[in-house]
């Protein structure tokens, strides 16, 4: 045994070492304060922006921009790279770990501002943002996705919402109307269920966050309250559960069977719309393409998702694209510079008309409604009023650690009713928000 | 398990052994010694996506990550989770493993052949291929096993058992091959006089692989065993492909696929980090048990 002894001491003596060296300086690695004071007048922008299906015109409207932009500040480049939308986050992450490769402007979703913001990513232009002239316009609910904690990081590019898509063909052979209640909307939907077993009513999804929050917001509930900079989770009010009820209520199979609705997406209720096996169902203006692709071209209609009472429309929630400086730019002025014209009023016009993509102002959205009816719905949406996710870098965790289709998963599989699924929700997400500050 | 305690015969000290085994050394060094004491390290810091990115500073957190974990329910349900699915895993593909093996040698050279092409052939499917094509199998409106079983629209992945089933079936599928080779290998270097004695005193099937083949076998299904404990404690890509990244309201999460979560879909990566070391010491724990039951036992026999 006697030729162990030395091993085990050299093993302490190791350990002991190691535990020093932890406790003492050795931190995983981290990238430094990311910050540049330098504003150069002159050199290469680098700008990111996202690869959308069928990418060609929305590349002819930002070379159009950026051509200007370059006639206009002579010595200065733009070099546009246009990122998978998959790989964004780690993209994202990857440049702001590593400044030298970060771009100088990049596109962005904005649910994902607040957690760039608290990762050191994205520069404060609220100054920049105040002085320009077509910011006023800007709607409310855009501005807010733009704003944490009153600073300003970006200029909002585009915005989405979701409205109740339903088949005109069903709806004329039934002899249905188009819902104007939220209770109307469940009797339709059971009715084509009964009428037209092969197909959903509604089609719902138990993942399918953004289309269940509006009847948690037409009902009065909320997400989570603001509080002084902090969050506080409002899941589990009795308005927030009034509308967990309502949404949970449609999981059944008199509209759309829990086995197979609850495991769905937003995607996969808009591929069934699409693919006719559903009577409605709610989807966004960028789900147009898609439903216009299927089977039910030419046999549907979209109005705003109805609320409460007779006359309301459910607040969407306003999902989008804003476009950011970057806080390690060199190029501070010329970059948001760049960021006002590519978020500006006649280029979001242009990319209206290129891509569909519905713009944040006010104004340019009336003159979009105008020349193309189907975004009539989705702009009186907005009108209407939308709701967006809390300003907290703790919703991009709350996001993706599913809290959200977790509890609406719990409720309709019948493991939990709906007090408990939403006090649990509640519970997690005010840990996220406490730990993420 | 490097210090055996028998006495050895004296021999000089050398360098010489640990300059040949140096450039091995560096490697396992540099690929596997460096990333696992990362891991740790990380695990004692809160390190999450501001850190990394210089937005906030690196704090030291003691045991604070492993506190935050062993205090979350959800971690203990699905550490016993996985336990039980890996255990149904390793034993389901053990069985099939062996009994195909000795099936292999039973039979003639076709039926043979084509069997081990269609083992290789599982084999060689990556895991998220055979995941999916697994799901479509089972899909409830297109998939020809409902429709053959005239199930109409049941759906699989929907309940708790049901969905770690599908699950099972393509781990089994994809990992018994591994097992059939090297146990058929095994069987073929099995002296035939042992098996003939043994038919000869009338021993059923059953009872050759259980006193004879089994114990001759021992090495090779000590291997076998260690490894499918290891790969189905960590199955990741089927569970995230086939349950849609942990089920309904996360009933199908096993520890891996958790950890995910934890590390890279939310930039936790701290906690994702102490996941990982639990893990860890979790599959050495369960190894160096296994192993040392079987030393004992061995000794006995």
């Amino acid at each position: 045994m006697n030729t162990r002894k030395p091993a085990v001491r050299v093993l302490g003596a190791t350990a002991l070492a190691a535990a020093t060296l932890i406790v003492s300086a050795c931190a995983p690695q981290t990238t430094g304060d990311s910050s540049s004071d330098k504003d150069e007048k002159t050199g290469t922008l680098r700008v990111w922006l996202f690869q959308e299906v069928g990418n060609k015109p929305k590349e002819k409207v930002v070379d159009a921009v950026v051509a200007g932009f370059e006639k206009e500040h002579e010595g200065t480049k733009v070099d546009v790279e246009y990122i998978p939308v998959e790989t964004r986050t780690q993209r994202v992450k990857a440049a702001f770990n590593d400044p030298k490769s970060a771009p100088d402007l990049m596109e962005y979703g904005n649910t994902d501002t607040a957690g760039y913001v608290k990762d050191g990513g994205l520069l404060d232009v609220s100054e920049e943002f105040a002085a320009w002239d077509e910011a006023k316009d800007t709607d409310p609910t855009a501005r807010q996705s733009v704003t944490v904690d009153g600073k300003v990081y970006g200029a909002p590019f585009y915005v989405g919402v979701r409205a109740l898509y339903y088949r005109t063909d069903v709806f004329d052979e039934l002899g249905l109307e188009v819902p104007r209640t939220m209770d109307e909307l469940a009797s339709t939907a059971r009715r084509i269920r009964a009428e037209k077993p092969e197909l959903y009513g509604l089609v719902v999804g138990g993942a399918y966050t953004y289309g269940a929050m509006p009847f948690v917001w037409a009902n009065g509930g909320e997400l989570a309250e603001g509080k002084g900079g902090s969050y506080a989770s409002a899941i589990d009010s009795a308005q927030a559960q009034k509308g967990i009820k309502a949404y949970t209520s449609l999981f059944s199979d008199d509209n759309c069977p829990v086995a197979k609705c609850a495991g769905m997406g937003g995607n996969d209720t808009v591929t069934a719309f699409a693919a006719g096996k559903a009577g409605m169902a709610i989807g966004g203006d960028f789900s147009h393409a898609a439903v216009e692709a299927g089977k039910v071209k030419g046999k549907y209609g979209v109005v705003p998702l109805p609320g409460v009472k007779a006359g309301t429309v459910a607040p969407a929630f306003a999902g989008g694209n804003n476009i950011g400086v970057l806080e390690s730019t060199s190029h501070r002025t010329l970059a948001v510079e760049l960021m006002e014209r590519l978020a500006a009023k006649d280029t979001q016009e242009s990319m209206f008309e290129a891509m569909g993509f519905l713009p944040t102002f006010a104004d340019v959205r009336r003159q979009a409604a105008a020349k193309k009816p189907y975004v009539k719905p989705f702009v009186e949406t907005l009108a209407a009023g939308t709701k967006f996710v809390p300003a907290s870098p703790a919703w991009a965790q709350i996001d993706s650690s599913l809290v959200l289709p977790t509890m609406f998963q719990e409720v309709v599989s019948g493991k939990k009713d709906v007090a408990g699924a939403s006090r649990d929700a509640a519970k997690k997400m005010d840990a996220a928000f406490g730990s993420a500050g | 398990m490097t210090a055996p305690a028998r006495p050895r015969a004296r021999r000089p000290r050398s360098t010489t052994p640990w300059l040949y085994l140096a450039p091995a050394l560096v490697v396992i060094g540099g690929l596997l010694v460096y990333p696992v004491y990362q891991l740790g390290l990380i695990s004692f810091f809160e390190y999450t996506q501001a850190q990394v990115s210089g937005g906030e500073p690196t704090t030291f957190q003691g045991f604070g990550n492993y506190a935050e974990l062993f205090s979350d329910e959800q971690f203990w349900q699905v550490l016993l989770a996985t336990v039980a699915f890996a255990a149904a895993c390793v034993v389901s593909t053990l069985a099939a493993g062996c009994a195909l093996a000795v099936l292999l040698t039973r039979v003639r050279a076709v039926p043979r052949l084509a069997l081990m092409l269609a083992a290789l052939g599982a084999w060689a499917t990556p895991a998220i291929t055979g995941s999916t094509v697994w799901l479509f199998l089972f899909d409830p409106d297109f998939g020809p096993v409902n429709r053959l079983l005239g199930l109409g629209d049941h759906s699989w992945t929907y309940g708790r058992l049901s969905a770690f089933l599908l699950v099972l079936l393509e781990v089994v599928w994809c990992s018994f091959p591994f097992v059939m080779v090297t146990v058929y290998a095994g069987i073929r270097a099995v002296p035939a006089e042992v098996l003939e004695a043994a038919s000869l005193d009338g021993a059923s099937q059953w009872r050759i692989w259980r006193s004879v083949l089994a114990p001759m076998l021992r090495p090779i299904l000590v291997v076998v065993t260690i490894q499918s404990v290891i790969w189905d404690f960590k199955v990741f890509t089927q569970i995230y492909v086939m349950t849609n990244g942990g089920g309904i309201a996360g009933q199908n999460l096993v520890l891996n696929v958790y950890a995910y979560q934890k590390a890279f879909a939310s930039s936790q990566y701290s906690l994702g980090s102490a996941i990982g070391v639990v893990m860890l010491l979790i599959l050495l724990a369960v190894t160096l048990v296994y192993l040392r039951l079987l030393r004992r036992q061995g000794e006995e026999l």
